[in-house]
């Protein structure tokens, strides 16, 4: 019922929008029927608009009880992946979408600090946070929120009918014993691959990738565009690996991709059918920050401090499986039991990343894809 | 009723319309006569509203028409090939211009069973168009252009598509029925028997131009020029030199009405106005084909100088085909016509 | 013609327009020189190359293939019919990552040729071809069959009286009256092939690329404005030089036609050769689009342990482990369909209006603003995307975080398919049963709406299918446009498939399946929408 009623005043005012559009563009005042629900509102307003990338995800009690704790209500707005979400906001600088920009992490960090899209704000409870993901401790200009691992996962099934032992180092993955098993992606085009390339820089510095890359070539390493293909077409240890027959069973993918796989198995198994191998593993951190322009400062900042809260960072591990920067959030069962621990994670400063990924990602383009 | 003055319309650099000036009154029906190219539909396209004239004005009961778009002209238009709306029934493309004119649905209704009477096609309202025939469909699309009453009804080659006895049965019901109704009539056609049989007052037009105006008889007996004289079917059609009550002409010396036009001319002979004859008296002619048109036959003639000579003769005075005749000319039979410019 | 010339200055050339100018203007000045630097990357070069011929040949192939099936579909009646031409409007809707996965269970490992003969195709350009093939048959099957269906069947027969063979007057009779919607359809498939950026990067490969993948790793990864902006105007140019060559090969062949009722020209097939027509074109169906979705149906239903029902009543609850959406997956659909009901309405006025306002003008401006309403077809969703973020954020206009930026996004894409399939009926369309109508007192909207509308309704329902299936599967300009609120079918698949573990693929692949269905049933309910013949007033 109230689907039809609302499916015909969406239409009729998609037909209005569209016929009435010469007339709005030379009218100077318009009611903002047209924005709906989502019309940008004045400051003092309650509301506190938080733009995020697609993965970006939270509890519904955990948002009500921002709302509860400071009068502001949440709005959410994610577009495209983490990439394409910053540089949307780029481009809007200085009249920007929303309050808070969360997802840019440190691959990406210097293109935002330099374009200038962050106020500074040293969120409440910062001296919590795990010193090594403050990238920005000086200027306050980004608030660490979370930490991911870029890794190499196995398909325990597989090494164990081969009686192999699954591989741990970057090393590892360029030796014969494992010639053929890998699948990464494109470095150009997704996240999890450029992470992958970037650890390789950090493991054999500028001039060794290069060689290590050559190695890991004739070695069978295969690379196909995004994620989804690498992990659901081609690696034989995920559902959608073993019913498209996949052959290979080491993929370029997160640290939790193990637990994840045992959170959506029914029935929940035992053991996790993939493992990581925690010696290829590249650091993610991402970060939140006020927008520059903010329509509703207060809340932005009572945001910020939010996200670094006890409840919002123990919240976060099962919404968007990456793990917490705050000391005293406790990590969920399914992480502790399932997961792996990543000691040495590689990562490369950010203003490294900035001023090379694009010669890097090219270099290794003409090395591997062509 | 309708005036046209100087109305002018030029496809590149050729005139369509080349300064026509043009007058229909209430209740009269006028027939504009032309072989194809001469303008005379694009006359009715420039009266509908269709085209734009590129000069001259229109005018409907005096007002002028420029700017008035076709569906505010109150006019009626039957179109050559009928046009009958082919995702309707009969009753539905009758009912089309009431529809229009937010006539009630009831009195639509009503009229058109009334139009489907008039042309005697009753009770034909849910007929599908497609399956009509030729002339059915002719009467659907006369129905349709009168159902809305329109002020002036123009119909393009109204009966050109349909065969000879049920053209000749159509143009008297035609012609009765605007006399009953009083419909001022604006056709165009390039039959001179339709026109002839349908107008009050015909027109015939040539590139574009008026070459003749007049009531059927008027220019039936005494065409304006050659042009109209050959269109209109005569084809004994030569220059001649008049002196007198003589013409002189290459078939030798023709007898002409007195008080005709003097000096160099072109004379028309009707074919009954040429007598056969024996070979010695007269002009001396190989008879061609023999034509039988019911009462009276068509005789081709070649003489043995000039043009082809068309006679016409009884049929027991038929000459054999190859005979050979002598012909003779009827002052009353030929008219002097003014010479070619 | 005033509607549809703001609407795609707004909502196209002024976004584009900005974009580009960001991209190419130092402190106001255009950066002409640019354009020359860029190209004369020979890995630019590269891509520009690939991208030509593979959209030429991809092209090139889906007519060959796709011809017989418009024949097919129009002029057989079979069992099923209507169902068969609503299943292959399928694969236009879904997700390109879902197709890839389809696809690679027919050509890549393990797959039907892979098991049949040990030929596996993926990585190949065979693969992006046949990708392509896929995707388009549709757009052939629905431009070409529509009007061929309508074709009166006795000209044909009028030729073959005249001692012309069969094949001789299909190729006097039929496929000059056919060649309008013969190369609209074409035009379409290149720009759809030319613009490819899914098929390309899953079944080719990272070693293949397009113009469009380049475009979005400027602009979306890098931010390299100028060198998007300049590839842009590349394809601007590719896909200007195209259209114009459509423009001079349609001109002078649009001309009226008889038009009669479909139902009347479909009949069953007679003799051997008819038979082995239908059957080779049920055949093509079979391999090339049904089976490839037959795997995803599978696969929705492949619990691991058996077959079940498992993921789809995961899908009706929220929270099935942990949140993947802020709403259940299946009120997508309600979203989904909202939005492509919106967009088709949108793309029907806009479309119609524009249709409506090109058959009665000639010209060349006219003709201008006809190959203008294709270049959304050959423009980046990303390009269009972003330059919606910098023009359209001052109020009155600060659309962006309004829905209705999503179905007007997708209407881009639908317009051209409603003017495409439209113009050849409309022009077809005798033009003094208009001037009938106006004589009669019809205003020329309302002699459109008496004359025009019935005759081309079938035309229309056609435009509508597409503008519809393009809107349901339209993925690209959804993405950017923030309503987490409210995620349609394909973002909600590209959530779920972006997450590890067998309940998110599973229920990736129910949703997919759900798509389709969703779909197919649309398809078929507005094929249903019968013309009313018997003449109401």
């Amino acid at each position: 019922m109230t689907t039809t009623r609302r499916t015909r005043q969406l239409a009729a005012s998609a037909v209005a929008a569209a016929l009435g559009v010469t007339a709005l563009a030379g009218c100077g005042s318009s009611d903002d029927q047209a924005s709906g629900s989502g019309g940008t509102k004045g400051s003092g307003s309650k509301t506190v608009t938080l733009v995020s990338h697609d993965s970006f995800n939270a509890s519904k009690d955990v948002l009500k009880e921002f709302t509860e704790e400071t009068g502001y209500t949440v709005k959410v707005l994610k577009s495209g992946d983490a990439g394409v979400a910053l540089n949307q906001e780029i481009l809007t600088k200085g009249s920007p979408r929303g309050d808070v920009f969360f997802g840019v992490d440190n691959t990406l960090l210097s293109r935002a600090l330099d374009s200038g899209l962050f106020a500074p704000y040293q969120a409440k409870g910062l001296d919590r946070v795990a010193a090594d993901t403050r990238l920005d401790a000086d200027k306050h200009r980004v608030t660490p929120v979370d930490t991911g691992d870029i890794c190499v996962n196995y398909d325990k099934k597989f090494f164990a009918d081969k009686k192999l032992a699954p591989p741990q180092s970057f090393d590892d993955l360029a030796k014969p014993a494992y010639k053929n098993l890998l699948v990464t992606e494109n470095a150009g085009t997704s996240s999890p691959g450029l992470g992958f390339l970037l650890g390789t820089v950090a493991a054999y510095g500028e001039k060794g990738y290069q060689d290590y890359w050559k190695k890991l070539k004739s070695n069978g390493v295969k690379v196909v565009d995004g994620w989804e293909q690498a992990y659901n077409e081609e690696f034989s240890g995920s559902a959608g690996g073993k019913k498209a027959k996949a052959d290979r069973p080491l993929v370029v993918s997160y640290a939790s991709s193990p637990p994840v796989e045992v959170l959506y198995a029914k029935p929940q198994p035992k053991t996790a059918p993939t493992g990581v191998a925690t010696g290829t593993c590249f650091r993610q951190i991402e970060f939140a920050g006020l927008l520059t322009g903010a329509k509703n400062e207060a809340g932005g900042k009572a945001l910020l401090d939010f996200l670094i809260s006890k409840r919002f960072q123990e919240d976060m591990p099962l919404n968007m499986f990456v793990n917490p920067v705050a000391k005293d959030a406790k990590l969920p069962e399914l992480f502790t039991e399932f997961g792996a621990t990543v000691d040495r994670p590689a990562t490369v400063a950010p203003d490294l990343i900035a001023k090379n990924r694009e010669q890097w990602v090219q270099s290794w383009s003409s090395l591997v894809v062509k | 009723m309708l005036t046209l003055e100087s109305a002018t319309v030029r496809f590149g650099a050729r005139a369509a319309l080349d300064a026509v000036d043009l007058e229909v009154a209430e209740h009269e029906t006028l027939c504009v006569l032309g072989p194809s190219g001469s303008g005379k539909s694009t006359l009715l396209r420039v009266v509908a509203g269709l085209h734009p004239p590129d000069g001259g004005r229109v005018l409907l009961d005096g007002a002028d028409q420029a700017g008035v778009p076709v569906h505010r002209r109150g006019l009626g238009l039957m179109f050559q090939d009928h046009q009958l709306f082919p995702h309707r029934d009969v009753g539905a493309n009758v009912a089309f211009g009431l529809r229009m004119r937010g006539v009630s649905r009831r009195d639509q209704e009503h009229r058109v069973g009334e139009l489907l009477d008039l042309v005697g096609l009753p009770g034909a309202e849910r007929r599908a168009v497609a399956a009509l025939s030729g002339g059915e469909q002719q009467r659907v699309a006369l129905a349709r252009a009168l159902a809305p009453r329109p002020k002036l009804l123009m119909l393009d080659e109204p009966l050109g598509q349909l065969d000879r006895g049920l053209r000749e049965r159509l143009v008297v019901e035609l012609r009765t029925l605007f006399g009953r109704l009083g419909t001022t009539v604006l056709a165009v056609t390039h039959d001179q028997g339709e026109a002839f049989a349908l107008a009050d007052r015909v027109v015939v037009m040539r590139d574009g131009q008026i070459a003749q105006a007049g009531t059927p008889l008027e220019v039936w007996q005494r065409p304006a020029s050659a042009f109209v004289a050959r269109f209109l079917g005569f084809d004994n059609v030569v220059g001649a030199t008049v002196a007198g009550t003589v013409a002189d002409t290459v078939w030798g010396k023709v007898p002409v009405p007195g008080g005709s036009p003097q000096g160099a001319c072109d004379l028309l002979v009707r074919p009954a106005g040429v007598r056969i004859g024996a070979p010695e008296e007269g002009l001396r002619c190989v008879v061609g084909t023999r034509t039988f048109r019911g009462n009276h036959v068509a005789v081709r003639l070649t003489p043995e100088r000039g043009p082809v000579l068309e006679a016409e003769c009884a049929l027991r005075d038929a000459p054999e085909e190859g005979s050979a005749v002598g012909a003779g000319f009827d002052a009353a039979e030929t008219v002097v016509l003014p010479a070619r410019p | 013609m005033a509607v549809p010339v703001a609407f795609f200055a707004l909502f196209f050339a002024y976004p584009v327009a900005a974009i580009v100018g960001r991209g190419l203007k130092v402190d106001g000045v255009w950066q002409f020189g640019r354009i020359g630097e860029v190209l004369a990357r020979p890995d630019i070069r590269e891509v520009l190359w690939f991208t030509s011929w593979q959209a030429l040949a991809s092209t090139a192939l889906t007519l060959l293939i796709a011809l017989p099936g418009a024949y097919v579909f129009a002029r057989f009646d079979f069992p099923g019919r209507q169902l068969l031409r609503a299943v292959v409007t399928v694969p236009f809707v879904l997700p390109t990552v879902v197709v890839g996965t389809a696809f690679l269970a027919l050509l890549g490992r393990g797959g039907f040729l892979d098991e049949l003969w040990g030929v596996r195709l993926d990585t190949t350009v065979w693969a992006i071809l046949l990708a392509h093939v896929f995707f388009n048959y549709a757009v052939v099957v629905r431009t070409v069959g529509g009007l061929w269906a309508q074709l009166d069947p006795r000209q044909e027969e009028a030729a073959r009286v005249l001692g012309a063979g069969r094949f001789a007057a299909w190729r006097r009779v039929t496929l000059p009256a056919l060649a309008p919607a013969v190369a609209a359809a074409a035009l379409m498939v290149f720009l759809f092939t030319f613009t490819s950026f899914g098929v390309v990067q899953i079944l080719g490969g990272p070693g293949y690329s397009t113009l469009e993948v380049e475009i979005y790793r400027q602009t979306a990864q890098l931010l390299a404005l100028p060198t998007a902006a300049v590839l842009t105007l590349v394809q601007f140019a590719a896909v200007g030089a195209i259209l114009a060559v459509h423009a001079w090969t349609v001109r002078r062949r649009e001309t009226a036609l008889r038009l009669v009722d479909p139902a009347r020209t479909a009949r069953r097939p007679r003799g051997a050769g008819q038979w082995a027509l239908l059957c080779g074109v049920l055949l093509t169906v079979l391999l090339l689009i049904l089976l490839p979705l037959g795997v995803l149906v599978e696969r929705s239903f492949d619990t691991g342990g058996g077959h079940g029902f498992d993921f789809y009543r995961a899908l009706a609850s929220v929270d099935a482990g942990g949140g993947t959406f802020l709403v259940a997956p299946l009120e997508a659909i309600g979203n989904s369909l909202q939005y492509a009901l919106v967009a088709t309405v949108i793309a029907l006025v806009i479309g119609g209006l524009a249709a409506a306002a090109l058959t009665r003008r000639a010209g060349r401006l006219v003709r201008g603003f006809d190959a203008l309403l294709m270049l959304p077809l050959g423009v980046s969703a990303v390009t269009v995307g972003f330059g919606f973020l910098i023009t359209l954020d001052k109020p009155p206009l600060d659309l962006r975080t309004s829905w209705i930026l999503v179905p007007l996004a997708q209407a881009l894409v639908g317009v051209p398919f409603v003017v495409r399939t439209m113009l050849p009926v409309l022009r077809a369309v005798d033009g003094r049963l208009r001037e009938a109508a106006s004589v009669l007192g019809a205003s020329p909207l309302r002699a459109w709406r008496e004359v025009d509308l019935p005759l081309v309704r079938r035309a229309l329902l056609v435009a509508a299918g597409f503008a519809f299936a393009v809107s349901l599967g339209e993925f690209g300009a959804t993405v950017f446009i923030a309503r987490p609120d409210r995620p349609t079918l394909p973002v909600a698949v590209a959530r779920l498939l972006g997450r590890a573990g067998e309940l998110n693929y599973g229920q990736a692949m129910a949703l997919s399946t759900i798509l389709m269905v969703v779909c197919a049933v649309s398809l078929l309910l507005l094929e249903r929408i019968r013309t009313d013949r018997s003449g109401e007033f």
